[in-house]
Parts: C-alpha cells; sequence; structure tokens
C-alpha cells in the first residue's frame, strides 16, 4: 500500500467522511473534489452516521493478498442512510447468518497488510447493528 | 490528590470482542482436562480483523455517543496499552482520528504494563481540572499476550474501555479524589521484540499485586477520611477471580461490596483493559449515590486508587451508550485452534 494514497484516503476509511456539493446536495463517498451529479468543484466535507442497510453478500474463500488472514470473509454492499451505496467487508457475523436487509453500522477493523514492513490498513467495515435495551 | 470533586466522568464506553475461548480448552491442550481447579473461565479473544487499535476506537466511540459532545472540545486522548500494533506510531491518534478530536488534541500511549489506563485518568482529571482543556479521554485496551501454556494464558483476555473526563456539574460520576503508589519492581516484564511476558510466578502475589494495591487504597482512605464501610461497590485490577477478593477483604470489603463487578470469568484479564472495563460495566448497573472505589494495579509496579460519586446524570445519558453486557452476551465460543490462528500463534508468513 502506497502510503500517500493511504493517508489520502483516510479520513473517508477512518471516520467515514464524505462530501456534500454546494451545488446540487448530492451526497457523496468516499470524499471527491468533483461532483460526480453537476460537476462542481464546491464540495464540502460531510461526516456519514454509519448506519445502513445490507443490500448483497458474498462470502470471499479466495483472498487477495494481504486478506487470507481473514478467509472466509464477507463482502457486500452497503445502502447508508444518506443514501450512498458502499462496498465493505462484513464482520461479527458468521457468513451463513447473513442476510440481505440487515441493517448494520459502521465499525473500524484492520482490513489489510501487505508485510511487516509496511502499514497496517485499517478502514471501515459493517456489522449487525448493536441491539440493547 | 483532591481536586475538590471538580472533575468527574462524562461519558464512557466499554469494548469486548466476540470470541470466548473456555479455560477447559485450554487445558486439554497443555495439560489434560481438568486439571484446572477453580471455576469456570471465559475469556475473549479478538477476531482476525482486531486489534488493540480497533478495540480502542470502539470503545471511544461508545462513550463519545453517551456524552453527545464536540470532539474539538476534547484536548487530549489518551490511551494505555502493552500490546500496541505498532511499536512506534501512537495508538491514540487513530482513536483520536476516528472520534474527530484531531487536531488540536495530545495523542499519545501510555504503558505500566495492567495500570496505564487509570494513571491516564489521572493526568486527564488534573488536565480537565487546571482548565487546559474542557475535556479529556483516557482509556486502556490490550489483546493481552500470554505464552501458550503459560499460567497467564488460562485469562489473558481482549477488551478495553474509554472514559471522558470533564467538568463535575456535567459528570455522572464524580471523581472525589485519588491517590498513586510505586516502586521499581520486577515481577512482570516483556522485553523488546519478544512476543509474550515473562512474570514471577509466585512474586506476583503478595509482594507485587497486594501490597500496591493495599498501600494506595490505604494512603487514599488516609487523605479522604474514608473507610471500606463508606463506599457502596470496590473494584479491584482483577488477574484473576481471586485476588480482588482477596486484596480487598485484606482492606476490610465485603464479598458483595466486590463481586458485581469482577469480569475476569467472562471475558479474562484484559490487561489495561480489564479494571476500566469493569468500571464501564458498573456504572451500567450502579445508581446515583452510590460510591464506587477504584484501585488498578500495574506490574513494574504500581496501583492507582480513586474515589468516584454517582450522580443523578447517570441515569440521563448511561441509556445512550452500548453496556458492556451486550459484548458479554455476544460471546461465540472458539477452540483452541481458532484461538491460535486468531491470535497470530500460527504465522503465515
Ligand atoms: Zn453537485
Amino acid at each position: 500500500m502506497d502510503i500517500a494514497r493511504l493517508w489520502r484516503q483516510q479520513p473517508s476509511n477512518i471516520r467515514l467522511l464524505g462530501s456534500r456539493c454546494r451545488s446540487c446536495g448530492v451526497l457523496t463517498f468516499p470524499e471527491r473534489v468533483r461532483c460526480a451529479e453537476c460537476c462542481s468543484s464546491e464540495l464540502q466535507a460531510y461526516q456519514f452516521k454509519g448506519d445502513g442497510e445490507l443490500l448483497v453478500a458474498t462470502t470471499v474463500y479466495e483472498a487477495p493478498r494481504g486478506f487470507v488472514d481473514q478467509v472466509p470473509y464477507v463482502a457486500g454492499l452497503v445502502r447508508l442512510v444518506e443514501g450512498p451505496i458502499v462496498a465493505a467487508m462484513i464482520t461479527d457475523i458468521e457468513p451463513d447468518k447473513v442476510a440481505v436487509g440487515m441493517r448494520v453500522e459502521m465499525v473500524t477493523r484492520r482490513i489489510c497488510s501487505s508485510g511487516a514492513d509496511d502499514p497496517i490498513v485499517y478502514g471501515y467495515k459493517f456489522r449487525p447493528v448493536a441491539h440493547h435495551d | 490528590m483532591a481536586l475538590g470533586s471538580s472533575v468527574g466522568v462524562i461519558g464512557y464506553g466499554g469494548y469486548v470482542p466476540r470470541f470466548r475461548i473456555d479455560a477447559a480448552e485450554v487445558d486439554r491442550v497443555w495439560k489434560g482436562p481438568g486439571m484446572r481447579p477453580n471455576g469456570r473461565v471465559f475469556k475473549a479473544v479478538s477476531g482476525p480483523d482486531e486489534d488493540t487499535i480497533t478495540i480502542a476506537i470502539q470503545a471511544a466511540r461508545n462513550a463519545m455517543k453517551m456524552a453527545e459532545i464536540d470532539p474539538a472540545d476534547i484536548g487530549a486522548v489518551w490511551f494505555g496499552t502493552e500490546s500496541k500494533p505498532y511499536a512506534v506510531k501512537p495508538t491514540s491518534t487513530f482513536v483520536a482520528d476516528a472520534i474527530g478530536a484531531l487536531p488540536f488534541s495530545a495523542a499519545a500511549d501510555w504503558e505500566f504494563a495492567c495500570k496505564p489506563g487509570t494513571e491516564a485518568m489521572r493526568a486527564a482529571a488534573a488536565m480537565v481540572g487546571s482548565g487546559m482543556s474542557r475535556y479529556a479521554m483516557c482509556g486502556g485496551a490490550d489483546t493481552a499476550q500470554s505464552r501458550p501454556g503459560d499460567a497467564l494464558e488460562y485469562h489473558a483476555g481482549a477488551g478495553g474501555a474509554a472514559f471522558i473526563m470533564g467538568p463535575a456539574d456535567e459528570s455522572l460520576a464524580v471523581l472525589l479524589g485519588s491517590t498513586t503508589y510505586a516502586t521499581n519492581t520486577p515481577d512482570f516484564f516483556r522485553r523488546e521484540g519478544r512476543s509474550y511476558p515473562s512474570h514471577g510466578q509466585r512474586f506476583t502475589g503478595q509482594p507485587a499485586y497486594f501490597h500496591h494495591i493495599e498501600s494506595a487504597v490505604a494512603r487514599l482512605f488516609d487523605e479522604l477520611k474514608v473507610g471500606p464501610e463508606d463506599f457502596t461497590y470496590a473494584i479491584f485490577h482483577q488477574p484473576n477471580y481471586q485476588f480482588p477478593l482477596r486484596v480487598g477483604k485484606a482492606l476490610g470489603f465485603r464479598k458483595e461490596q466486590i463481586e458485581p463487578f469482577i469480569l475476569t470469568n467472562m471475558v479474562g484479564n484484559t490487561y489495561s483493559g480489564a479494571l476500566l472495563l469493569s468500571f464501564a460495566y458498573a456504572l451500567d448497573k450502579v445508581a446515583p449515590g452510590d460510591r464506587i472505589l477504584l484501585a488498578s494495579y500495574g506490574s513494574g509496579a504500581g496501583s492507582d486508587a480513586a474515589s468516584f460519586l454517582v450522580t443523578d446524570r447517570l441515569a440521563e445519558v448511561r441509556s445512550r451508550g452500548v453496556p458492556v453486557q451486550y459484548y458479554i452476551d455476544q460471546g461465540t465460543p472458539i477452540d483452541y485452534a481458532f484461538y491460535a490462528r486468531y491470535t497470530q500463534k500460527i504465522k503465515l508468513t
């Protein structure tokens, strides 16, 4: 993992920071420099809450390098309550218990690392919402 | 050290990873089934995507949910740990980043075996009490290390807790005073580059755990002119189930004051996280007006003792957080093979 890229992506990875377009109001995740809807460059940082719904999921058994220690793991698409759809790993649940439509919340976890002399990549994953009374 | 009751806890949160290993399973692999005499113990094990940084972040987020403050008002984020994912690079900058407290926040890691969390708590209280910042976050988290087959392996768990210190009038528990007691005692240590700590076997008892906690608490009693009967509950560092009960008894506490908040048999000894996690678990259950004694222990060695008075505010804000019980109830059993895999005892590269 390139350190400059890791650093650039950190606000989105660790804080779930996205963008809001000042001209058309559209919300995007991750952060962008230009609006995907109206091409405006008048974007401001937008803090997503981290709540969402699982739209689709699959279980990964043959993982790319850096992810092997986590197999089998679930990867999916989550629709945030604010609208944007995020591709992410789903954690804290057995693959056979994962259900589409499940309410999920963002947690920060280890995503991958390419080796002991490289940085550890931390970022968002989603887990079943912590229910309590 | 009394701050004139000007500082307290305005929010807190705990976190425990979901995997559990039964101490009997550790026995099955190392000593043979049925060799272990005392009660049942389950200890928490971090999953393959968790470490001290992710544990600390979750505890901190739970504390922020309860406190509902502007993270920019937090002047320090100080976590204690002895299992840093990075030997050099602060854990606390990750936590401060995750809760939005950067850039105008101090963010360093503290190390004092199992007690840096209360060391950070005293410093955070001093920071708020002196007016240097409105709020300060402190906490402790560990994925506790233990050599396979060692006595520590029965209890070395994973978890942590975070506390936000702030002005007394916003506090759910006011800090009435605290003391510290430290000596240069070589009871337990881990040398640079080693994966597992070493310890002095029975030496870790009387001259270490008991002497330091008893000395810190005796001084607190003296300074605050109080005794064991003035506290509703007493929470001691808990390397196992028996030590907190024994040290409490020596200090004049009854079993009923200590036993409700011992977590060691459910999540293990979470090292830097242990005392603060039990404090969070206690705050989930206590009532306004209750007085709580805290006494940490860190090998090396030292103890911090503190007295807290729970306020009416606790009942108003507690439900915004995530109770420690939720994480305890999430426990998912694993066998020694998965435990060995998740704690990197099996090396892939
Ligand atoms: Zn736009």
